[in-house]
């Protein structure tokens, strides 16, 4: 479903991602691990129109999409949640959500979509009048997802979903993330620093170091490799 | 489609298998070039940034890696990993002496398997089924591997290693063996042992009969399954890549899938190392795409074959190789074991007595190679000496024996007996009829 064959980034002269090729078929999740300044968060901007690449092709859905605009690319069905989950703090819960929708004029669909997303987080409909601000971490982020969502992607891109969450909530994001892949079939791609839950939900991962794509693999065999348990899993236990 | 043990892998489509092959391909150079001082250095040396590899053609722009660089590796310079990482190592013969030593991590054992098991299901094998695997167990890749696939397939494995063949024989009765893993020669000599315990072939379980490790012929493949009542299929491995799981036969018995999205595939003219269309006979060159512990970048095999290029009609989109028809170096492939002359050459050497005047001869004693070895005694060694010379002929068989990891017989000669000339003097005599098995060795129950 997205594809990508030797995509270059350049950061003004730093060469911030170099040659990586990947790809998501329809239906998985797909973790991107690495240390932070891996390029992680880079990619997932590049893919979503953010930012230019410097060389190398995207493909969405066999498109190319390497230089569309970011809001055509949204209406293409691929939605980006941005790290630290971005939302508009003032605005309240159900203004952040609909404005997910601005690219769709149906208001019929938009207030079923709205339903939707409250039923799968009800603790958004719960604070639907609140200012976004006054959420928690965890439901911030579920009110990201939920306003990604809200442009009916058909594939997410998730950045840190768990960054700076309490590993109660982290867990309670994944296990959302699984079930809009199971109900959905949404197709996922995840940038995680936390590569043990990442590696939980996802059925493949690619490793990242200074830009590069070192490691590709099954989420099972990523986390059985030495090499990933010692950089991101914490401590080695041995096997 | 025909059964298949991973069909998502294994009938992939060309496009997706070329991203999967790109993508580990470049994860693999990254790789090297950062834990293999090897690579890292020729990368150096020959100008090459594996950063600008962008097609999976770029692949001709790296060096070869060739036996003398595994040699001089010896033990473990092309790890990749360091040992601690490493769960497993094997070790295949070499010429100098020093073998070549391979190291698995975790995952590499695993992959191994599943791509054993790949070639067990091609080959006719499922859970159901009983199997036998006669290969040696031990530094030897291809014991433990197939044992490993069948394991994973689900099947009953017998690990009942090479050699005693009667017993092979009453364990195939008892335990009603029906997939028989073993080399081409061994089936045949197998084969032999039956007709003389006048065992009925019929009444046996077998169905099905995965053979490699040596070079065998279609002849070889009607008389095994005429004899043993099975359907035979060819399999390709090497140690150095990974032992068995390389590339198999499926049921339709023409041509060996190879394992691609693991394995990236070259012919090369084994003369000039220039890559050779699809279907033109040469050097197998195999890149490694998902080792973890020892990766490897294009090894020049020394075993000549050819791509067959035409999609089969098993559904497997992987492209076959055709039979290994010879290998590019002298070596032999004695009853399955690698041989060089020259290490045979090196150990007569070493024992006191003899001159480097020697000759290989080869035979086939019904299907199992025999080897002699001629060679000529020092003139002090008189030949009224019977006690001597008999010691000196144990001793070097002794030697040859445990050295090589295969028995030949010594036959001490006349000094000056052996043909000398000027220039390339001939020290193998093959004898074997590799393309035909020999008339009087066929036995019908």
């Amino acid at each position: 479903m997205l594809t990508l064959r030797n995509v270059d980034i350049y950061y003004g002269r730093v060469h911030a991602v170099r040659r990586v090729s990947l790809h998501v078929a329809a239906g998985e999740i797909v973790a991107l691990i690495g240390a932070n300044g891996a390029g992680k968060t880079t990619l997932l901007s590049a893919i979503s129109g953010l930012l230019r690449v410097s060389g190398g092709d995207i493909d969405f859905d066999g498109r190319p999409v390497t230089t569309e605009k970011p809001e055509r690319i949204v209406r293409l069905g691929l939605s980006h949640v941005p790290e630290r989950r971005l939302v508009f703090g003032p605005l309240s819960v159900e203004d952040n959500l609909r404005l997910g929708a601005y690219s769709c004029f149906k208001r019929r669909q938009v207030a079923a979509d709205l339903e939707e997303i409250y039923a799968m987080f009800p603790v958004l409909r719960e604070r639907r009048g609140q200012q976004a601000a006054a959420l928690s971490g965890g439901e911030q982020q579920m009110l990201a997802i939920g306003r990604a969502l809200m442009a009916r992607p058909r594939c997410l891109l998730l950045d840190e979903p768990g960054m700076g969450l309490a590993p109660q909530v982290c867990k309670e994001i994944f296990r959302h993330i699984g079930t809009l892949r199971r109900e959905k079939g949404l197709t996922v791609l995840l940038v995680e620093q936390n590569a043990k839950s990442a590696l939980g939900i996802a059925d493949r991962g690619y490793v990242l170091e200074t830009g590069r794509v070192l490691l590709s693999g099954s989420a099972e065999e990523l986390l059985a490799n030495r090499d990933v348990r010692r950089a991101y899993l914490g401590r080695e236990k041995d096997a | 489609m025909r059964e298949c043990f991973e069909p998502q892998f294994e009938a992939i489509n060309r496009r997706d298998l070329a991203q999967l092959q790109l993508e580990r391909l470049q994860a693999t150079l990254n790789r090297v070039a950062k834990n293999v001082p090897l690579y890292r250095n020729r990368f150096a040396a020959h100008d090459i940034n594996p950063e600008t590899f962008s097609d999976l053609a770029d692949v001709r722009r790296l060096p070869f890696t060739t036996k003398a660089d595994l040699r001089e590796a010896y033990p473990y310079g092309l790890f990749a990993v360091p040992l601690r990482d490493v769960v497993r190592l094997h070790a295949s013969s070499g010429t100098s002496g020093k073998p070549v030593v391979a190291g698995y991590t975790r995952n590499d054992i695993r992959t191994w398997s599943r791509l054993v098991a790949r070639i067990l299901v091609a080959a006719g094998a499922n859970r159901d089924d009983v199997v036998q695997i006669a290969l040696g167990y031990g530094f030897f890749t291809g014991g433990i591997g197939f044992h490993y696939g069948a394991e994973t397939v689900g099947a009953a494995v017998i690990p009942a290693s090479s050699g005693g063949t009667r017993r092979q024989v009453a364990i195939m009765q008892d335990y009603r063996t029906s997939v028989f893993v073993a080399t081409p020669s061994y089936a045949l000599h197998l084969a032999e042992t039956l007709c003389a315990m006048d065992v009925n072939v019929n009444a046996l379980s077998l169905r099905y009969g995965l053979f490699g490790a040596e070079t065998w012929t279609e002849a070889m493949r009607a008389a095994i399954e005429d004899r043993l009542k099975l359907t035979a299929t060819d399999n390709y491995g090497l140690s150095e890549i990974m032992g068995p799981g390389v590339a198999g036969e499926c049921l339709e018995q023409a041509g060996m899938h190879v394992n691609e999205d693991h394995f990236l595939i070259e012919i090369v003219d084994p003369a000039t190392g220039t890559p050779l269309p699809d279907g033109e006979e040469g050097e197998l060159v195999v890149t490694t795409l998902t080792k973890e512990a020892f990766p490897m970048i294009r090894l020049r095999t020394g075993d000549i074959t050819h791509i067959i290029p035409e999609p089969c009609p098993c559904g497997r989109t992987m492209r076959r190789i055709g039979r290994i028809v010879g290998r590019c170096d002298d070596m032999l492939i004695i009853r399955g074991v690698n041989v060089f002359p020259s290490r045979v050459e090196s150990l007569l050497l070493e024992v006191e007595g003899v001159t480097p005047n020697y000759r290989i001869v080869l035979t086939r004693q019904g299907a199992l190679d025999e080897a002699l070895v001629e060679v000529e005694p020092t003139e002090n060694l008189l030949f009224d000496r019977v006690a001597e010379h008999q010691a000196l002929q144990e001793k070097l068989e002794r030697r040859l024996a445990s050295d090589l990891g295969v028995g030949m017989t010594v036959r001490l000669v006349e000094p000056g007996s052996l043909a000398r000339t000027a220039g390339k003097t001939i020290r193998v005599e093959d004898r074997r009829d590799l393309a035909a098995p020999e008339s009087d060795t066929v036995c019908r129950p």
